[in-house]
């Protein structure tokens, strides 16, 4: 039998608008922040006031005096009800609530549950804690070396295979250390004609999604229900059920639209908590934290990158050697598998024979960081994208010239030994270029304001190997639904999920509905994260509408209904059951194929289900007085295979842009001696409409990702990549300065210029 | 929290309404608490992000920091009573044509602020849409696609008059 081929039903490819639009302009649009139960408790957290600490003693008499404070929970309440109440995706280093010691301000030690969330509030600040203060480690470089330990051994979760090998070991902050050797590193720099080594840093920054982390639970009868603001429901199913020793089935996580997630909401937050205040109370719990608690719950990684390439005569880069310190913070969440997932990439979208990575994730005394859009990329492009240029300058070689020169191609090998498959490097670098007007005379501004122009992009490996199990039902009247995991946090999910059956069942996609995740319905996700969903879900939706595809045609088959025949799904019920009855449901599993890389040399001939390739181009203006960078023209190129909704592509690729560029240019959690200075948006500023380029867009390249749904894989995230060394390379090409650390505020700037004028200005 | 309660009459989304609160609580508490409006959505809590925008007597307020009793005898005004018997207001319908929102949680603050701007400046200049938008924070990055729709709805409504 020979294959027909599909005529497309044109729904791939629409820029419909979402399909919530109307309940998010009208204020209607369910989020978990509005959910009230009734006989609902609130929770208010005590925190830690300290980065390092014994806990002396727990004084809760004058809160527990508070008229309408229904209880005071603390570590040792914790344990009546999970005998071993430390979680985590990677480590299960995070206690619920703080037992014997703190690891950094902000940690919750004690909980209080009133029925009126102020009063909550007020008993919270009236706790005493005293405590006996250790001594801290903050920075990611010194905690390799320090004889400051965070945590006295390491407890791997055992999700993770290849973080066995840690487990019971003592003193040290290393939470996972990967290697990636290729060729001889040591000889290639041997026989370099030039060496360029440099060290970059980032700052650590927070999402802050404006509908912060929510949770409610009801645990009873043997059953917890938990309502959340989280990225990845199955996850949290999973990790409740193992804290209480329960089957899945009696777990059960629901959410809504999410006010934004960014990665903050993934694995467990605050719904550890709340389940065992629920467990506590006997009454359903809220945990609702407000912006500044966010701060000390998750955050994007400080880093330190040391990059090392040796160049030979003709431009080429012969090797690279890349340690990058990620940090952590003081519980791993899923720290590790940034360290190593993006680790691996650390050497950039090149063709470079020798390649040494050595990637760390390191506890500290800082606020935990996780998973930020982007996944560790940022920082990585942040260094490796300001070093080529930096070789670029040194050889005498135009930037863009010498990307392309030294450029990852369709086909070679990356690092890692894979061969590289739908990965449009030079059609983006080529885009990026174009749109910019690479090479081109330009106002290059005069007197006190300089103009420049910068390029930068970079290359992600999404996350592997990753489970997605969806449903589709067709009900007696010929409509669909769908039922997957996957979270719409704004992105858009919702919408494509939607347009993807649409395509496959040839509906029209504003017809078909999608149910918000919830675990006793919607099958496994392994998480709406690390721009995975649109690849693995949209294989699985596509999958589950083929079945129920093939399933109504065997129906009508059944019921006499010739093929090609135009009769309406409903008169196929109607045949076979008298009457407006039945269900067709069809399944779909995903699961992409993926080796392992091997431990010592981190090689794999199959590293990741799909490559993301984004970049930026900048023009900036400068003033030279203070300091101040302009941004004029941003430009953001991805490749996003062939897009199911491309007006939504783009606004991500801008929405992530705009989001960059507060990082590149203000977002810093500042820090003394471990406390937290800044976390609120009076003093962390994010972008605001004020804030943008005069010119900004986001585009997408023409690109098919073979093994994707329709041709189409991740965006999410490829809008984050090159913000940052687009514009410190503008910088850098308009006054001669070389931004090495973000952000790059006009403090930064101005003390850069004055020292390369010979007169640095002094520390007040 | 032991002050006396407060009672107090105001004009809510067009009906007359009366409530009786403790005098610490804020506007957009007495909102969610007593009246289940929802689109008001306290983000900051400092008065800093505009995700709480309602209009009191025309002017746009953070409710987050507005005590409640301020409300007696006002006109309040949330996102809620825009669309009237099922018809969006154009500034709501701009919003979608031109996509200007990813996670929606900051939406009807913006889109209340909108109509602010467009009440006293029908045909914005590019400044007083900045000047008017700029206390609204948007994480998802949709400014660009915010301003288009203020320019929509601004020829939407100039256009009809």
């Amino acid at each position: 039998m020979t294959e027909t081929p599909r005529i497309s039903a044109g729904q791939i490819g629409r820029s419909i608008p979402r399909v919530e639009a109307r309940a998010k302009v009208t204020g209607t649009a369910e989020y978990i922040h509005n959910l009230r139960l009734p006989g609902m408790l609130w929770a208010k957290i005590c925190r830690s006031t300290v980065p390092h600490g014994r806990i002396r003693h727990i004084d809760t008499s004058a809160a527990a005096a508070i008229t309408g404070v229904q209880r005071i929970v603390t570590a040792a309440d914790i344990r009546n009800v999970i005998a071993e109440p430390y979680y985590g995706p990677a480590f299960h280093d995070q206690p619920i609530l703080a037992e014997e010691k703190v690891r950094h301000v902000g940690e919750p030690v004690a909980a209080v549950l009133a029925a009126d969330p102020r009063i909550a509030e007020q008993a919270a600040q009236a706790i005493i804690v005293d405590y006996e203060p250790l001594p801290a480690v903050y920075d990611e470089v010194e905690a390799l070396t320090s004889s400051v330990f965070v945590h006295d051994q390491l407890k791997p979760a055992g999700t993770f295979a290849d973080l066995k090998h840690l487990a019971g070991r003592r003193d040290t902050n290393i939470a996972l250390d990967f290697h990636l050797r290729r060729g001889d590193v040591e000889k290639a720099f041997a026989a370099a004609e030039q060496v360029f080594e440099h060290t970059f840093r980032t700052q650590q920054t927070m999402h802050t999604p404006l509908e912060p982390h929510v949770a409610v639970a009801d645990v009873r009868d043997g059953a917890a229900v938990i309502h959340s603001s989280t990225q990845n429901p199955s996850f949290v199913r999973i990790e409740i059920a193992r804290l209480l020793g329960w089957p899945e089935n009696r777990v059960r996580v629901k959410t809504a639209f999410l006010g934004g997630g960014f990665g903050a909401k993934v694995y467990v937050k605050v719904e550890a908590l709340a389940v065992a205040l629920s467990m506590l109370a006997g009454r359903p719990v809220k945990i609702a934290l407000t912006m500044e608690e966010q701060f000390f719950t998750i955050s994007r990684h400080a880093s330190t990158f040391r990059i090392k390439s040796a160049v030979d005569k003709e431009g080429r880069i012969t090797a690279r050697h890349c340690e990058v310190f990620y940090n952590g913070g003081a519980y791993a969440d899923i720290g590790p598998r940034v360290a190593q997932k993006s680790g691996f990439t650390a050497a950039g979208p090149y063709d470079i024979p020798n390649v040494a990575i050595d990637s760390f994730e390191i506890y500290t005394n800082r606020p935990p960081a996780g998973a930020f859009r982007g996944f560790g990329m940022p920082q990585l492009v942040w260094a490796y994208e300001c070093h080529a240029d930096l070789i670029a300058r040194g050889l005498g070689i135009d930037a863009v010239e010498f990307r392309r020169k030294n450029l990852l191609r369709e086909g070679m090998p990356h690092a890692t030994g894979t061969i590289m498959r739908d990965a449009a490097t030079a059609a983006v670098l080529d885009r990026l270029a174009q749109r910019i007007g690479w090479g081109q005379p330009f106002n290059r501004g005069n007197g006190t304001l300089r103009r420049g122009r910068g390029i930068a992009f970079g290359l992600k490996a999404a996350i592997s190997p990753t489970t997605s199990v969806a449903t589709v039902a067709i009900a007696a009247d010929g409509s669909c639904t769908v039922y997957c995991g996957t979270v719409d946090m704004g992105q858009g999910s919702t919408t494509a999920m939607a347009q993807i059956a649409a395509e496959t069942l040839e509906l029209d996609a504003e017809a078909v509905r999608v149910v918000a995740p919830d675990t006793d319905v919607t099958p496994y996700d392994m998480g709406t994260l690390g721009s995975r969903s649109t690849f693995h879900m949209g294989h699985a939706v596509r999958l589950a509408a083929e079945e129920a595809k093939a399933k109504l045609a065997a129906l009508a088959a059944e019921t006499g209904v010739p093929p090609g025949t135009n009769l309406p799904l409903a008169e196929l019920f109607r045949r076979k059951y008298g009457m407006q009855a039945g269900t067709v449901v069809g399944s779909g599993s995903y699961l992409p194929s993926y080796v392992s890389p091997d431990h010592a040399t981190g090689m794999t001939p199959n590293a990741t289900p799909f490559w993301m390739v984004g970049g930026s181009a900048a023009e900036i203006e400068i003033d030279t007085e203070t300091g101040q960078v302009r941004v004029l023209r941003l430009v953001t190129v991805a490749d996003a295979g062939t897009p199911v909704n491309p007006r939504i592509v783009e606004t991500q690729l801008t929405g992530a842009a705009i989001q960059h560029l507060g990082m590149t240019l203000f977002e810093n959690m500042e820090f003394t001696d471990g406390q937290l200075r800044n976390p609120n948006f009076a003093e962390y500023k994010i972008p605001g409409i004020r804030d943008l380029p005069e010119q900004l867009t986001g585009e997408i390249v023409d690109a098919v990702q073979q093994s994707g749904p329709y041709g189409a894989k991740g965006v999410g995230e490829t809008g984050t990549f090159a913000v940052a060394p687009a514009i410190a390379n503008a910088i850098h090409d308009a006054v001669g300065v070389r931004l090495m650390e973000l952000p790059i505020t006009p403090e930064a700037v101005y003390r850069a210029l004055r020292t390369a004028a010979g007169d640095p200005l002094g520390d007040t | 929290m032991s002050a006396a309660p407060r009672t107090i009459r105001f004009t809510l989304n067009g009906s007359a309404v009366e409530a009786t609160f403790p005098p610490h609580l804020s506007l957009i508490e007495l909102l969610r608490e007593q009246f289940d409006l929802f689109g008001a959505r306290e983000s900051c809590g400092q008065g800093l992000c505009g995700c709480c925008t309602v209009l009191v007597d025309g002017n746009a307020v953070s409710s987050c920091l507005y005590l409640a009793a301020f409300a007696d005898g006002a006109e309040i005004l949330t996102v809620e009573h825009l669309a009237r018997d099922g018809r969006l207001d154009p500034v709501q319908q701009a919003f979608i044509e031109a996509g200007a929102f990813q996670c929606g949680f900051c939406t009807p603050g913006f889109v209340l602020m909108t109509k602010q701007l467009l009440d006293d400046h029908p045909d914005p200049t590019d400044d007083q849409i900045g000047h008017y938008l700029s206390g609204n924070l948007c994480r998802c990055g949709t400014y660009p696609e915010i301003i288009a729709a203020v320019l929509d709805a601004s020829h939407c409504l100039t256009v009809s008059l």
